[in-house]
């Protein structure tokens, strides 16, 4: 009997003990449990009776390809795969290298990639193949990462190239043969949110960056282009910006020159609106760095540029991570209008999908499925994001 | 270095004023520190000290007069103004250490982007700093895990490692509990002791006894007496002196 004493009283701790102690403790507790259930099965029986019995999802399953890259051409779609595993690997890679910092967006993607490769695997797709080889990629660039010497300037280097790299890859070029130009009209679906979320706010942040250190500069040339270039950007709509960029830009270049892609012309009203906001946001960071700071810089003998990216932007960053993070969540669901300027992101796909006359009628489907995409992102990129925090935060403060 | 220069006099100040606005807080400071000389500057607050030893680095700048520090004279020219950080060191009564960084990275980074002193012997000179007082255990710790007397300790570590040939003190106890102000006291004055110039604003009249070549009293933007510590505490000759040791001294 002495042994069975030292265990520790099992229903005391775990989700069972949880219900018992929050939900059925008393009898009105039990009541109020029973009238709370009785409710929301009230407001939940016509949804859920409506995604089991008429829903068509159907639609769903047969425009997947759509959702996922438009009308991306069929035949080069290793493309799209390719930077995949390469982002698999570099998840992977920044996991083993810098642990803490990266898992929370490790374990996002590798949650990812199970889900899909079941779903895949469930409706009989062949692509869970796929999945099956990133998430393999992804751990095996876990385990390298974790013996690699000079592990993070490797690691940030790579991430670094990652970027035009996929968009070499994507775009294509004349000169190689294997990789066949794409014209940029036909990039599409959650493909095109990404690559212009990406894009947005990687351009977006060094230029952000140099705007805060100008509007502080001591140069009044400096300071009032800085003020005035984020006061312009932040005093108009977003939509603006994107008509601008893509209806007025071609006016502005000379005639000679010919206006780039639509697609490029939304990227730069990205860049050019998303600077101004992480301006503000780094600014923010920057007035909350202590002028000792400045001065423990400066009496050591550091220069004025040694000071700023030695010792104020590292602090002045990781003080604002959760507003940069913030602008980048904002920036992904506000791409959703470049439908209005004729791309075919996530949101215009679904609106094409039901002008097919097969699929008529079908706006909950598809809209509910575009829904559950940006949040499902969301969601990996907010845990990603404070398990970041978390990490960065410990035992600096 | 600077062999032109009379090398006994490593600090030299004539006329020196400043003013914050309309406030005259400096009202014309003269005063000549020699080569391994250590000075005690004490006075009421707001009399202008602090003010005037972060003008030895042109932390303030100063409007009037010459400041001449290891045979540079203090203008604008921002290339004479890193040269004299360089050889100047300072620590603060806030730390101010770089809370990103670990005790050692806050130690060899002057060193190594200044200096550009090779990585191994910058760490090899931080870890002989970090014996020296004290501390070698705490060196891959975060500043925010240490106590105060071990950040100011890290703080005096992180100046020293640039070699200068000045090290300024400004209240470098003020902001600490009265157990760990021993600490930092016994190694500063060990480094007194090694022959090294010392500009130091403290109100630790124990430290300016046992270590002061020359004790100077501030008020209201002047020096208003100056003396070795046996003559500033037992004959001072300026009431305002007496009346503020009396109050100093008193418990």
């Amino acid at each position: 009997m002495a042994v069975v004493e030292v265990k520790p009283p099992i229903l005391s701790i775990g989700p069972l003990a949880w219900v018992r102690k929050n939900l059925f403790s008393t009898w009105y507790n039990i009541a109020l449990t029973l009238f709370a259930a009785w409710l929301l099965y009230i407001l939940l029986k016509p949804a859920i009776e409506w995604a089991t019995t008429e829903a068509r999802w159907g639609v769903i399953e047969a425009n997947l390809t759509l959702f996922m890259i438009g009308l991306y051409p069929r035949d080069q779609i290793g493309r799209v795969w390719l930077t995949i595993f390469i982002l698999a690997a570099l998840i992977g890679l920044s996991w083993g290298v810098w642990k803490h910092a990266a898992r929370g967006f490790a374990l996002m993607a590798i949650g990812a990639g199970v889900a899909f490769t079941l779903i895949a695997l469930y409706f009989g797709w062949s692509v869970w193949r796929e999945w099956l080889i990133a998430e393999a990629i992804l751990l095996i660039f876990y385990v390298i990462g974790l013996y690699l010497p000079r592990g993070a300037l490797i690691t940030a280097s790579a991430w670094f190239l990652y970027f035009p790299f996929i968009f070499l890859l994507i775009a294509g070029t004349k000169y190689i043969a294997t990789l066949p130009p794409v014209d940029s009209g036909l990039w599409g679906g959650l493909l095109l949110t990404l690559l212009l979320t990406i894009v947005g706010n990687f351009g977006a942040l060094p230029l952000g960056i140099l705007l805060a250190l100008g509007r502080r500069s001591r140069l009044p040339i400096i300071r009032y282009f800085s003020i005035g270039y984020i006061e312009l950007i932040r005093g108009v709509p977003l939509i603006t910006i994107l008509y601008m960029a893509s209806i007025l830009l071609p006016y502005f270049l000379p005639i000679d020159i010919p206006p780039p892609e639509r697609v490029i012309r939304a990227m730069v009203g990205f860049v050019i609106f998303e600077a101004a906001y992480q301006a503000e946001n780094v600014r923010g960071g920057l007035q909350s760095i202590d002028r000792g700071q400045y001065e423990a810089a400066n009496a050591l003998g550091l220069n004025g540029a040694q000071t700023t990216i030695l010792i104020i932007l590292p602090q002045a960053l990781r003080a604002v991570i959760p507003a940069l993070f913030n602008s980048f969540i904002s920036l992904f669901k506000d791409t959703s209008l470049v439908a209005l300027i004729g791309l075919f992101e996530v949101v215009r796909v679904a609106r094409s999908i039901l002008a097919q006359p097969e699929w008529l009628g079908t706006h909950r489907e598809v809209f509910l499925f575009a829904f559950i995409i940006f949040w499902t992102f969301n969601l990996a990129f907010t845990y990603g994001s404070s398990r970041l925090e978390e990490a960065l935060g410990v035992g600096k403060r | 270095m600077n062999e032109t220069n009379n090398s006994q006099e490593i600090i030299i100040c004539r006329d020196v004023h400043k003013w914050f606005d309309q406030f005259h807080v400096l009202k014309g400071i003269s005063l000549t520190v020699q080569k391994g000389e250590v000075v005690v500057i004490f006075g009421p607050s707001g009399s202008g000290k602090s003010t005037f030893i972060r003008c030895l680095n042109r932390l303030e700048e100063h409007q009037k007069g010459q400041i001449i520090v290891d045979g540079i004279e203090l203008g604008n020219d921002i290339r004479n103004v890193e040269k004299i950080r360089q050889e100047v060191g300072m620590v603060f009564q806030q730390f101010n250490l770089f809370p990103h960084l670990t005790v050692i990275q806050n130690i060899t980074l002057a060193p190594s982007w200044v200096r550009r002193t090779p990585k191994e012997q910058s760490r090899e000179q931080a870890m002989q700093l970090l014996r020296r007082v004290g501390i070698p255990e705490q060196a891959d710790k975060y500043p925010a895990q240490l106590s105060g007397g071990q950040q100011q300790r890290v703080a005096i570590a992180r100046a020293l490692a640039m070699q200068p040939r000045i090290m300024l003190f400004d209240e470098p106890t003020s902001a600490l509990d009265p157990e760990m102000i021993k600490e930092v006291l016994d190694v500063m004055i060990e480094l007194a002791k090694t022959g090294m110039t010392i500009v130091a604003v403290t109100h630790e009249m124990g430290f300016a006894r046992s270590v002061a070549n020359r004790m100077i009293f501030f008020d209201k933007g002047e020096i208003v007496e100056q003396g070795t510590p046996h003559q500033i505490f037992n004959e001072p000759q300026n009431d305002r002196t007496k009346l503020f040791l009396s109050q100093i001294l008193r418990h």
